[in-house]
């Protein structure tokens, strides 16, 4: 053990991810580092973009909308020394931003609005998390805080509902309900699943390539690893009521009678005891496997296909929350007919009882919910090769030791959640500014976002990215100051236009980059100059093909994420299902993404109403007033000749829904310049 | 569409080493088809009909639903010897028995994953993990696409679709340009082909036409190359859009050939349908047709389901074999047939009111292979007597990745991605080329 140990350590000291984050003493800001590394390869900055380009790029990238054409007209219109300021302070206030950079949040939270697996379930109230990374951001809640709130925001003393609420970023785990499953192996591939996202997230480690063996290139032993796992092994999974403001007092008022109605209902088919000698038949099946199949079977399913059915069954009856007992008596009347028989089971005529308990839920205004994680004492054992069935020694909660201890001497996981965002950790500040960073020049000052170990990659300007991990710890870890920072600079406001080949992939930053938009920014921008988009801000997710109203017109972040079968449009653009942290979208350029723009009936709806939109004026008044709402600029000589004959080859009635469909397939208008 | 000849001279992108097939039909059988219904007698079971197996022979056995004491239930099947190699093969198939010397029957196949979701994702992604890249993804990348005007992989999909759905042909972390498109059965073949109503082909090719104007003056004004890429994929949905119907046309079929696939009549036609579109997109030039009919997951009544699932798919996948065959295109297709797993020589008999089935078994399974340069006639492998474990010429499925990439010239170790700190492959950390089923093994 003692070489490997020390190989370790020599590791570690090497590595230069894990050297603490120093501030370079000059330049002392973005410009200065960028310029600096120019000189040295004897190249030249880009020239400032034009102002039309300009705001265009700032809204895409701070809320994922194009500039409406009177704001574009408002900032040519300022002359003033601070009006691109004003343009950034204008958006970063925007409640849009929350949207925009929530969805970043998203991918690496690997959320979605179902379980994953083959039922793949609908999780109805999985929204409440998001909306909270949401308010979060547009609240520019500092990241320390942001970090311990979701990692352990339960923990917390006198733990606010929003602070547990947080806490459903851990729950964002996929859930197995196969048959056969055991429900420990899945319990331990969550705990797994938490353990790696959070390494992954926070530290851009691969910590999980240490769950069957020593970590092969990074200073994490498997035994570090499993100290690691103990944090989120001593949690469970939790849910509590988190009524939205103006739920509970209709809910109080109509309890009492729907109590009795269901006290009744139940009563008068003799559930009760019916239940109490069912669940004493379980509890038996449980004990004493291998009498009666059919129970035996019952038990098995009961495990697996009911949320938390074990654990209810085993609370004493009189100790059951409503919640619990409600999902238990559910369960009951809809799978005792299996231990019994049929002719039983068709006297007894549950189903029709199941039937007028839903009628009457509908009579109760509900109280929303949210998953949440509490503390869950349990021993924790090195899991030999990964196994779960193979645990070997005991091992207590600890840090990495890659990285300075806090000195708490035995941590729980708040403690873990105050170590990542610690001032001496050199990890966590780097590792969120470089994403922060990539969004804006599309590819990280470490390139290998998600991998700060030593297979990722070194960093382009490594000084400028202490300089900024600095900016940002120092700052009171406030994001809105770092992406302030970012897009003030003039290295983010250089043109994005080609010049020369000298530099592939744009490494040194002598020029902004094209970038193609997300999924979502896609649809959210062809809404957006269609005049179609419902802005509102967050709640539960829709199903805009199967909506009327205003949830057919909702920003792609809120169309409900089913993570078997994804939304084409999601899929075709590259945006991820949710199966694990992603920190790095893919760019890609298929003919799927053709068909989806040109063809889908969401992009020819809006394309109908873009049309619609700009009727009535003059061809030239039309065109222009188009090409402001998509591309934030007029039309030139040849685009307009091209347009008008294109115009009047068209059948009348379609001509100028084809004009704009033309507009929202451009590459332009699916990139940011 | 490409000639068979120009196909044969199209540029490839370099293989490890030479290919013995260019195409992959992937005939898949989600569910878990049960091999002791259909390719692997177990005689042995009539002495235990009724009783639990031996406790030693089962102690081991992890299953999903059934404890390993359930009762033994022998195969009510008839099997007999087919062809010139007298390749065991149930009354349940009497159409691929008549293929039996085109077949290599793998018996002692294996996988890690007893539940539906991780075994399909075992076998056609090589982890039971999602977010992984599907096998004919993994070959697009390795190969590219031959086919000028339509996507390099393909799904169809009859019956019960896969129970991981679109994960079974995912891109993963590859590029999107490589996961699988899945012509659809009703409305647009592929989701969005159709322009919109109202539009006629001359108004969609003037519309892509001015897009593609102006996309080209963006291309001068910014010096973007990402924007040639961008035309290209215009210009190929463009052409997908008519070489997808020109494809779905049958009228140049012959009635014989429908015939024998079983087309336009029931209960075949749908599967048989894809079983013939997935030959004519080989010769289209289309890298990878994963052909799904589902569901073989006959935990009840599996006579019955049996039955009908083989009623449905028999006759057409072995008129695939006899159609590739005799256009002289089976040599260069590799055909595989199969499902996540297979089933256990116990009984599942949860209900009393319906029929006996089995539960999943992955500890061993039969596959058949054919044509891309694997050998014919034969049948390789062996399980117990019980049809509990492979126990010879065991073949993990990450070997059978291993050998499918194999006859399209890859190396499965050093086909690779980098993705998340480390380089990816199709087979995990494992896989070994089952050499025992290669026409030629490779010098």
């Amino acid at each position: 053990m003692a070489p490997a140990i020390f190989g370790v350590a020599f590791a570690a000291a090497g590595l230069w991810s894990l050297q603490p984050v120093q501030r370079p003493l000059a330049p002392a800001d973005i410009d200065g580092f960028i310029r600096a590394r120019l000189t040295r390869e004897g190249l030249k900055p880009s020239p400032e973009a034009p102002k039309r380009v300009l705001l265009r790029r700032l809204s895409l990238d701070l809320v994922g909308l194009p500039p409406a054409p009177e704001e574009m007209a408002a900032f040519l219109a300022d002359t003033s020394a601070d009006a691109w300021a004003r343009q950034v302070d204008r958006l970063l206030r925007s409640p849009h931003f929350g949207e925009k950079w929530g969805r970043h949040w998203l991918d690496q939270a690997r959320y979605a609005d179902s379980d994953g697996f083959r039922s793949d379930r609908f999780r109805p109230h999985a929204w409440r998390y998001r909306q909270w990374v949401i308010d979060a951001l547009n609240q520019d809640m500092p990241f320390d805080q942001f970090t311990i709130e979701q990692l352990a925001g339960d923990l917390l003393p006198n733990a606010t509902g929003n602070q547990r609420i947080a806490t459903g970023f851990h729950r964002n785990t996929l859930t197995n309900r196969e048959g056969g499953i055991d429900p420990e192996q899945f319990r331990v591939e969550q705990v797994i699943d938490r353990t790696n996202t959070t390494g992954t997230v926070w530290l851009g480690l691969t910590v999980g390539c240490a769950q069957c063996h020593d970590h092969k290139y990074d200073p994490i032993s498997q035994r570090d690893y499993y100290r690691l796992f103990a944090f989120f092994n001593e949690a469970d999974e939790d849910h509590m009521d988190a009524p939205m403001p103006g739920e509970w007092g209709p809910h109080l008022q109509a309890r009492p009678e729907y109590d009795r109605k269901r006290r009744e209902l139940l009563a008068a088919k003799n559930v009760p005891a019916l239940q109490a000698e069912w669940e004493a038949g379980m509890i038996e099946a449980a004990a004493h496997p291998g009498k009666r199949l059919d129970w035996d079977h019952a038990f098995d399913d009961l495990r697996t296909d009911c949320e938390d059915g074990e654990k209810i069954l085993r609370t004493p009856a009189a100790q059951r929350t409503r919640r619990q007992s409600k999902i238990l008596t559910a369960y009951f009347l809809g799978n005792y007919g299996r231990v019994i028989t049929r002719e039983r089971k068709e006297q007894l005529q549950f189903d029709k009882l199941a039937k007028q308990l839903a009628e009457l839920d509908k009579t109760l205004p509900a109280l929303s919910e949210a998953p949440v994680m509490r503390a869950h004492a349990r021993e924790t054992r090195l899991l030999q090769r990964g196994d779960y069935k193979n645990p070997g020694e005991a091992v207590t909660a600890a840090l990495l030791p890659l990285l300075p201890s806090t000195g708490v001497t035995r941590p729980a996981r708040l403690d873990l959640a105050r170590w990542l965002v610690s001032r001496d950790n050199p990890l966590t500040a780097r590792v969120i500014v470089n994403r922060i960073w990539q969004e804006y020049f599309g590819r990280g000052l470490v390139r290998t976002a998600e991998n700060f170990g030593s297979q990722g990659e070194t960093p382009t300007h490594p000084e400028l990215l202490d300089w900024l991990a600095t900016e940002f710890m120092d700052g009171g870890w406030s994001m809105k100051r770092v992406h302030r920072l970012i897009v003030m600079s003039a290295a983010y406001r250089q043109s994005s236009i080609t010049r020369s080949a000298v530099d592939a992939g744009n490494k040194l930053l002598a020029r902004q980059s094209r970038l193609r938009l997300s999924a979502e920014s896609i649809r959210d921008s062809a809404l957006a100059a269609s005049g179609l988009l419902a802005p509102d801000i967050g709640g539960p997710s829709v199903q805009p093909e199967e909506a009327s109203g205003r949830d057919r017109y909702r920003r792609g972040m809120y169309i409900r994420q089913k993570r078997t079968a994804p939304h084409p449009l999601m899929v075709n653009f590259d945006a991820p299902s949710g199966y694990g942290a992603l920190c790095r979208r893919n760019r890609s350029n298929t003919p799927l993404q053709a068909l989806n723009l040109l063809n889908d009936p969401a992009f020819v709806e809006a394309a109908r109403a873009l049309a619609k939109r700009t009727e009535g004026a003059e061809f030239d008044e039309r065109l222009n007033r188009m090409f402001a709402l998509t591309l934030g600029r007029a039309p030139d000589a040849d685009e307009r000749a091209w347009l008008r004959a294109y115009l009047e080859q068209q059948p009348p009635a379609v001509a100028w829904t084809g004009v704009a469909s033309v507009l929202l397939n451009l590459d332009e208008f699916i990139t940011r310049e | 569409m490409l000639t068979r000849r120009q196909l044969l001279q199209s540029a490839l992108a370099p293989t490890h080493f030479p290919a013995s097939a260019r195409a992959v039909i992937f005939l898949f059988m989600p569910g878990g088809p049960s091999q002791i219904d259909l390719f692997d007698p177990k005689p042995e079971l009539r002495k235990w009909h009724g009783k639990p197996l031996p406790v030693e022979a089962t102690k081991d056995l992890k299953l999903a639903f059934i404890k390993p004491n359930a009762n033994a239930v022998a195969s009510p099947r008839q099997f007999a010897r087919h062809g010139g190699s007298g390749a065991e093969i149930s009354d349940l198939l009497p159409h691929t028995a008549r293929q039996a010397d085109q077949l290599c029957i793998v018996r002692g196949v294996h996988t890690d994953a007893f539940n539906h979701d991780p075994g399909e994702l075992m076998l056609m992604t090589g982890s039971m993990q999602f977010g992984r890249p599907s096998m004919g993804a993994w070959v697009n990348y390795g190969l590219g696409s031959e086919s000028r005007n339509l996507p390099g992989f393909v799904v169809l999909s009859s019956g019960a679709p896969p129970s991981a759905g679109t994960n079974d042909w995912s891109n993963g972390f590859l590029p999107s340009a490589y996961q699988g498109t899945q012509f659809r059965r009703s409305g647009d073949p592929i989701l969005y082909l159709s322009s919109p109503e109202g539009f006629t082909r001359e108004m969609q090719r003037s519309r892509l036409d001015v897009i593609r104007r102006m996309n080209e003056k963006r291309r001068r004004e910014t010096g973007d190359p990402e924007i040639d890429a961008r035309i290209a994929s215009y210009e190929l949905a463009f052409r997908m859009q008519s070489a997808a119907p020109e494809l779905l046309d049958l009228s140049s079929e012959s009635a014989r050939t429908l015939e024998m696939y079983g087309v336009n009549r029931e209960p075949t036609h749908q599967y048989a349908l894809h079983c013939l579109l997935a030959r004519r997109m080989v010769e289209r030039g289309v890298r990878f047709v994963l052909v799904s009919h589902g569901s073989w997951d006959d935990h009840n009544d599996i006579d019955k389901g049996l039955d009908k699932n083989c009623r449905i798919t028999d006759q057409p996948s072995a008129a695939l074999i006899a159609d590739l065959r005799q256009r002289g295109l089976l040599d260069s297709t590799l055909v595989i047939w199969g499902g996540e797993f297979g089933r256990t020589p116990m009984t599942q008999q949860q209900r009393t009111d319906i029929g006996y089935g089995r539960d999943h078994h992955p500890n061993c399974f039969s596959m058949w292979l054919a044509g891309g340069g694997i050998r014919a006639g034969v049948t390789v492998g062996k399980t117990d007597e019980l049809g509990l474990e492979a126990v010879e010429d065991r073949i993990h499925v990450h070997d059978l990745q291993a050998t499918i990439l194999h006859t399209l010239g890859l190396d499965h170790l050093r086909l690779t991605y980098p993705h998340s700190g480390r380089d990816f492959r199709l087979t995990d950390v494992a896989g070994l080329v089952a050499r025992k089923l290669l026409r030629r093994p490779p010098a």
